[in-house]
């Protein structure tokens, strides 16, 4: 009879991942802190081609990318003489069930079918889920999606539940849960009953799927413009949007600038029972953007293939209330109704379109549905229900989780810029946790430096001074 | 009598409060880790009692029989009027 403590099933973490992956980390590992990245992407993933293909057949990629003529005038009209970037966007929403994330599922749900597996299972409580869902359906493969839904009163999260419903449309089952980290734990649970592929997010497959939208990104700006894009914007979670989208333009060649966004949650428990409800976004968040930033090893695989500040080159911070105010903008003045996790980064493009120059092109990477339960108006009024205060005003007035504040004008969209060193050096402290500095190699510099875009002798320096 | 059959959500306690990982925020360690899931009852039952489900894919689940019929009411909740007046005046 198998141990099915919390303790238990977490220590036979290894073996449950290598039986449901067909994959072993142990092949790349090469210290507690590094390993071989790019082998494991070269011989885990597939080539960039194969993904084209593969993606192709599943109703995914390829998808619009619009100019928004009528924002990018506003934002002129708000910016100092000669600047004001165009704003181009991809519609991401065009894929699939609505979202870039079928692009990582589309590659998971290959990889399972070639292995021969009966189905497939992740923990998301995101669009991911309704992406390997959908995915799932399209091969004829089973899926179990775990997601963190309801809080202790048995109320859950408006937009959860739309993902609950959606993943349920594609014929999943869904092990809709309470808050808590032990989603892993059931996960892995179901793993070991099932015998099913774990759909992890983090998996070389995953990302690798994700690639083809820098691809795209880029070459669609060259068709159009016959030049590059200057910037690309990013929503930021788990750092797999990012890293999978920044491999692509390296691979085509571009070197716009990589720009995170992520919405300010500060202060608010991303384990806690009473905050849950108190979030208007469920991710591209801080709760999610910063940990995996400074520590993308805390996730369902032994080793994560999204690692965001190895692509990263500025980190914007947003706040709930300009999130909403530009979701509003894009739905009234270009005729787009999308959803807000797709338009945090967005938002983050109003504010680099003011400062760079007219002639120069800043892309939003993504959009998403929208629809019941996601929609900007339920969850604010959803915030409404659980006494958070709304309100029109300067979004300097953000609290998360008391108070959102919804500018008045485009030109209160400021956003923030968060310092990447402090990040770096948040980065290197989880990595002394995991092995003291005193011991790292000099391969484990190499690969510290790289991690984090910098060189081993700012690495040195810093480490030195912690 | 709920007949075999039905579509239904049961809920099951997966661990105990003393049960739960370490560390977990004070409000979220009192709480049960809760599962709920829809599936097709699979012996005439009443609520509150412990039977067995069949979800969509055929996995066989236990629990509490919760809801008959469960469905899916999230809505695009009540207007916020803020939201009205953007993207009027630019």
């Amino acid at each position: 009879m198998r141990d099915l403590s919390y303790a238990a099933v977490m220590a036979r973490k290894n073996e449950i991942m290598k039986a449901s992956m067909g994959m072993d980390y142990n092949d790349f590992i090469q210290s507690p802190v590094a390993f071989d990245y790019e082998r494991m992407m070269r011989e885990t993933g597939y080539s960039l081609e194969d993904v084209v293909r593969i993606q192709s057949q599943a109703k995914v990629g390829n998808t619009p990318l619009y100019e928004l003529t009528n924002l990018t005038e506003a934002v002129r009209r708000t910016a100092e003489p000669g600047k004001g970037a165009r704003i181009l966007v991809k519609d991401e929403a065009a894929n699939a069930s609505g979202s870039f994330k079928a692009r990582r599922a589309a590659i998971s749900a290959y990889e399972a079918q070639k292995k021969g597996y009966k189905g497939l299972a992740a923990a998301t409580s995101g669009n991911y889920g309704a992406a390997v869902a959908s995915q799932a359906a399209m091969r004829g493969l089973k899926c179990i999606i775990l997601q963190e839904v309801f809080d202790s009163k048995g109320i859950g999260q408006p937009e959860i539940v739309e993902k609950s419903r959606a993943c349920e449309a594609y014929g999943a089952e869904v092990q809709r849960l309470s808050v808590g980290p032990e989603l892993f734990y059931q996960l892995l649970m179901t793993l070991e009953e099932t015998g099913f592929f774990n759909a992890s997010l983090y998996t070389p497959f995953g990302i690798k799927g994700v690639e083809t939208l820098g691809l795209e990104v880029a070459e669609q700006v060259r068709a159009r413009y016959h030049k590059d894009p200057d910037a690309v914007v990013i929503t930021h979670a788990g750092g797999g949007n990012l890293t999978g989208t920044a491999r692509g333009l390296l691979a085509a060649g571009c070197n716009a600038r990589v720009v995170a966004c992520s919405v300010d949650l500060a202060g608010l428990h991303m384990a806690s029972d009473t905050d849950f409800n108190k979030k208007s976004f469920t991710t591209g968040h801080t709760g999610f953007g910063v940990p995996f930033a400074t520590w993308p090893d805390r996730v369902d695989v032994p080793r994560n293939a999204a690692r965001s500040l190895r692509y990263m080159d500025e980190y914007q911070l947003v706040t709930q209330g300009e999130v909403f105010f530009v979701t509003e903008l894009l739905t009234k003045m270009e005729g787009l109704e999308r959803g807000p996790a797709g338009n945090t980064s967005l938002t983050a493009a109003v504010t680099l379109a003011r400062q760079m120059d007219r002639d120069q092109i800043v892309v939003v990477q993504e959009t998403e549905y929208t629809g019941a339960g996601k929609h900007h108006n339920r969850q604010l009024s959803f915030a409404r229900e659980n006494g958070i205060e709304v309100r029109i005003g300067d979004p300097s007035g953000n609290i998360p989780g008391k108070t959102i504040v919804i500018p008045e004008h485009l030109d209160q969209v400021r956003g923030k810029v968060q310092d990447m060193d402090h990040l770096r050096r948040s980065y290197l402290k989880n990595a002394a946790k995991a092995l003291p500095a005193a011991q790292w190699t000099d391969n484990d510099y190499a690969f510290l430096a790289a991690d984090i875009k910098s060189s081993v002798a700012w690495v040195k320096q810093n480490i030195a001074q912690i | 009598m709920i007949k075999s059959g039905t579509w239904v959500e049961i809920e099951r306690v997966l661990l105990k409060p003393e049960q739960r990982a370490a560390n977990l925020p004070e409000d979220t360690a009192k709480t049960p880790y809760l599962l709920r899931l829809s599936g097709f009852l699979q012996e005439d039952a009443e609520l509150g009692q412990e039977v067995r489900v069949r979800s969509l894919i055929g996995q066989e689940h236990r629990g509490t029989l919760r809801l008959v019929n469960p469905s899916y009411s999230h809505s695009f909740g009540s207007t916020v009027p803020e939201l009205l007046a953007i993207g009027r005046d630019l």
